[in-house]
């Protein structure tokens, strides 16, 4: 329909080593699975993209649809700002009958006016939706007109709902970034120690932690893509000299693209776990290196490391204790699960469980082994009904997941923890690690566990 | 008297409107052993889920029928038939709640016509009562999808009553999409004070109330039954509450025969007064002495209540009948409405007592507040968060969705107690910020939010 062959060429990726596994015909399915009508959970493209860009925290997201895609779900992330607050805002042309009947091509442009003239913004981005698709709005052509005459960048963000999963909305995000965005502006002050960590999203503002950490090795985040991001730094995003990409599955793509377009090297890692952390500092040094940055920049880092890995393991030690023994079941889905399990079991916990639904085949493979190749424990999804059976038989002492399972734990009185985007902790960098220990410990020896499962006086049996 | 006036904007800013998808999902909500299926993008679900289990703090059954491009192209029929079918082996409901949303209406899909079909050629699904609602995200708002399910739910289920089934102790309730489950039980008790029995069509008080099931249950537990749905037509009286609930009201008389009183709403000295003489009138009986003390409690609780509305200027922002309630209690209180914010057109607004009332957002409703040259209190949802922090104004939360605060299920608004308790909490509010409202709006940090007390 719309942009068939944009979407065709992100269901082929040379930087990704499952999806050059697959055939030529599973390749065109995407790497989302098909949805099930009747029995499928998540967002859609248009939410993906939108998860993707929004934390570029002084631009105008505006929807074009109708009140269910931004009325239902605006400032509901819990990503945060060092600055500016616009993004925090939900702007829609709020489409109903009539405009629908009309087409909504002259209320966008009014629209994005409007918002340009209340907020000044240095970019709005415009964001298509299924309805808008379906009779017909271009978009782009609006986006384009408006950039003309009104003098701000207004990007087109083609990823109605329909067209597919969340993660290839995050896909088509970045497609509107390389297109729109990145390069289009030169700054001043380009250096040899400049990176962009791509896929990362400041949830719960944990990118402080990992600016910190950067900082003391002299190195400058240009941005985030997206989080805690300035429309700018990520229009000069092209002169840093090196991305980490630290949810490979969605923007991956983007990270190959600046390397052909640019040159910029990049990798995969995470800042998830006390291992994952180091090896993406080294990552990160190394790759500067190689691109002209001083040797030395190495030996501070190993320095840091080896500073930071032992400060962090001596503040977990006296959690050891409390926790040793207890069983873990670790449902997430962006999360790199293998290092947070090594951490765990560190504390001598047992996982009893690992979803890998969003991890590459690599990282399973390293889950696999951290959990002593019982393929049992890896799962992709589980149903409902029997995460609840594993609480209620004692399977597993705590869950760490997602909000919308929250419940499935909380009615079978079992401990949980957030470990999404909604959650208002920092699970980030060595630090992050000391917290989710620390909200592990409360969370299991909370007293209340011993008092909601004791059952009523008169249900005891005499 | 109030003009209704729409902000004429292009653009919305921080909405305020809901989708009435969405309204017709919580409608399903009320039902027991049901599961609502939106037929639209697998994020119409999504989004709507999210909101839901945000606010009630619940685990939230609500599938999709996942359209995507090509099914949006040719058709959803096997979308929809596929997803019933899912849906009746996974899950077992005894109800399924069809809803339409703005994606497939616009491309002009006959969603009954395709059902029929689907039934016919299904026998596994005849045990299932699958109610079709329309209910586009592109006409009206959370009350309206509210009130089309309500009324799909009545259209399919309910049943004339024999003379010999009739049972003149026998009163229905069709509670619109602002009250809480607290309110439910608190109407259901007052009834029952009466000598009379409650049927409740949707019933959110047994089902998202909170409580704690001893097993696995992939369906809403607890709420209205098949069964409770089909008897509404042996009652004596139905009482519907809110503006928008009188189409309901209206189709169950039609059906069934069962004439209504339609309250506009329960929260207020004058609104209960004619509560208890209704129930007394249809129970031939007096009102009971518990309740007489309840009243004059109420009036003590103006009393001394007073003194801490007068003069003071509020701003709701919220759904038609949610403004409503609130705005006149506010104004029964001598408080002033300075700002009136709704999402979509409803003529009865015109009767609030300030000058306008406006068709908008929560941008209208800073812009309202800015002009009145400050606000002493914000009633509305957790969305105007942002607007209230921006201004330096306390916030009241209440209405949908509220998911910053804790125990809004079970906070009641109707009867005189529930009034009693509703003016003691708005009073400790402004007995707390008692300096707003008297000059320009203070931007300093110590009025920031940070420093104002957590509210509602």
């Amino acid at each position: 329909m719309l942009n068939r062959k944009k979407i065709q060429d992100l269901m082929n990726e040379p930087g990704c080593a499952t999806n050059q596994a697959k055939s030529e015909k599973d390749r065109k399915k995407g790497c989302g699975k098909q949805l099930t009508p009747g029995a499928a959970a998540g967002g859609c493209a248009f939410d993906g993209a939108k998860i993707a860009l929004q934390p570029i925290t002084d631009a105008v997201h505006l929807v074009h649809g109708p009140i269910a895609c931004e009325g239902n779900s605006w400032d509901t992330r819990n990503v945060g700002s060092s600055g500016p607050e616009l993004y925090r805002r939900g702007f829609t042309t709020d489409m109903t009958n009539l405009d629908i009947v009309n087409g909504g091509e002259k209320k966008l442009y009014k629209a994005i006016k409007q918002a340009i003239a209340k907020h000044n913004p240095p970019a709005v981005f415009v964001y298509q939706t299924c309805v808008t698709a379906l009779i017909g709005d271009d978009v782009v052509a609006v986006c384009r007109a408006a950039t003309q005459r009104l003098g701000t960048p207004v990007i087109p963000v083609e990823a109605p709902g329909f067209v597919g999963s969340k993660n290839l909305g995050n896909r088509l995000a970045g497609e509107a970034l390389i297109d729109y965005v990145i390069g289009t502006r030169e700054p001043d002050d380009a250096g040899d120690y400049d990176i962009n960590i791509l896929g990362e999203y400041n949830v719960a503002g944990e990118m402080a932690i990992v600016k910190v950490l950067l900082k003391r090795l002299g190195i400058r985040l240009r941005t985030a893509i997206t989080g805690d991001a300035r429309y700018n730094d990520v229009a000069a995003a092209h002169t840093a000299r090196a991305n980490m990409v630290v949810c490979s599955q969605a923007l991956v793509t983007l990270a190959r693209k600046m390397k052909e377009r640019w040159g910029i090297p990049y990798f995969e890692g995470s800042f998830y776990g006390i291992s994952d952390t180091s090896e993406a500092l080294r990552a990160i040094a190394s790759m500067l290196i190689q691109r002209g940055a001083a040797p030395e920049l190495m030996d501070r880092t190993e320095a840091l490391i080896a500073e930071e890995e032992a400060k962090t393991w001596a503040a977990m030690e006296p959690y050891r204790a409390r926790l040793a023994g207890k069983r873990v079941l670790l449902y997430t889905g962006g999360v790199k699960s293998w290092s947070v399990i090594h951490a765990l079991q560190e504390m001598g916990m047992e996982v009893v469980g690992s979803s890998v639904r969003k991890s590459t085949e690599a990282d399973k493979a390293k889950a696999l082994e951290r959990l002593g190749g019982d393929e049992d424990k890896l799962v992709d999804a589980i149903a409902p009904r029997d995460m609840y059976a594993m609480f209620k038989e004692g399977r597993a002492d705590i869950m760490l997941s997602g909000g919308r399972s929250q419940f499935v734990a909380l009615k079978a009185k079992t401990p949980w923890l957030d470990i999404n985007q909604e959650r208002h902790h920092q699970y980030a960098g060595y630090q992050g690690m000391v917290t989710l220990v620390q909200q592990m410990d409360l969370a299991l020896s909370n007293p209340i566990w011993e008092q909601v499962r004791r059952p009523a006086p008169w249900d005891i049996e005499e | 008297m109030a003009l209704i006036v729409s902000h004429g904007h292009s653009v919305t800013s921080n909405p305020l409107k809901l989708s009435a998808p969405l309204g017709a999902s919580m409608a399903f909500m009320g039902m027991d052993q049901t599961m609502p299926l939106l037929h639209g993008s697998q994020g119409c679900t999504a989004f709507a889920l999210v909101m839901l289990v945000r606010h009630f703090r619940e685990a939230i059954p609500l599938q999709t029928t996942a359209m995507n491009e090509v099914s949006t192209i040719l058709g959803g029929m096997d979308q929809v038939e596929q997803a019933l079918l899912n849906i009746a082996k996974r899950t077992k409901p005894k109800i399924i709640g069809l809803i339409s949303t703005a994606l497939t209406e616009t491309r002009g899909e006959d969603m009954k016509g395709d059902l029929k079909l689907i039934l016919e050629r299904n026998p596994e699904l005849a045990d299932i009562k699958v109610i079709p609602v329309s209910a586009p995200d592109f006409s009206g708002s959370l009350e309206t999808g509210w009130g089309k399910a309500v009324t799909a739910i009545i259209d399919n289920l309910a049943e004339p009553a024999s003379a010999k089934q009739q049972d003149c102790n026998r009163v229905n309730i069709l509670p619109g999409v602002h009250m809480t489950p607290g309110d439910i039980e608190t109407l259901v008790d007052l009834v029952e004070e009466f000598g009379l029995k409650a049927n409740v069509l949707p019933d959110l008080s047994g089902s998202v109330d909170g409580h704690v099931p001893d097993h696995f249950i992939p369906t809403t537990y607890g709420g209205a039954t098949v069964d409770s749905a089909k008897n509404l037509g042996r009652a004596k009286l139905t009482i519907a509450i809110g503006e928008h609930m009188r189409i309901s009201a209206e189709t169950l008389r039609e059906k069934t025969g069962v004439p209504y009183v339609l309250f506009d709403r329960l929260t207020g000295l004058e609104a209960s007064d004619r509560l208890m003489v209704c129930l007394s009138t249809a129970a031939g009986k007096p009102v009971p002495a518990k309740i007489r003390r309840a009243r004059s409690q109420l009036i003590d609780a103006m009393l001394d209540g007073h003194f801490y509305f007068g003069g003071r200027k509020f701003a709701v922002a919220g759904e038609p009948d949610f403004l409503w309630t609130w705005g006149k209690l506010i104004s029964d209180m001598g408080g002033e409405l300075v700002a009136a914010i709704t999402p979509v057109h409803a003529a009865h607004l015109t009767e609030l007592p300030c000058q306008q009332v406006i068709i908008g957002d929560f941008q209208d409703m800073e812009d309202q507040i800015l002009e009145a040259g400050g606000a002493d209190l914000v009633i509305s949802n957790t969305n105007a968060r942002l607007s209230c922090q921006a201004l330096g104004v306390p916030h009241f939360r209440a209405g949908f969705p509220v998911y910053d605060r804790l125990g809004g299920a079970h906070r009641v608004h109707v009867g005189y107690r529930g009034t009693r308790d509703l003016i003691f909490q708005l009073a400790n509010v402004l007995i707390d910020n008692p300096d707003h409202g008297h000059g320009p709006v203070p931007h300093s940090a110590e009025h920031d939010h940070a420093a104002a007390p957590a509210l509602g």
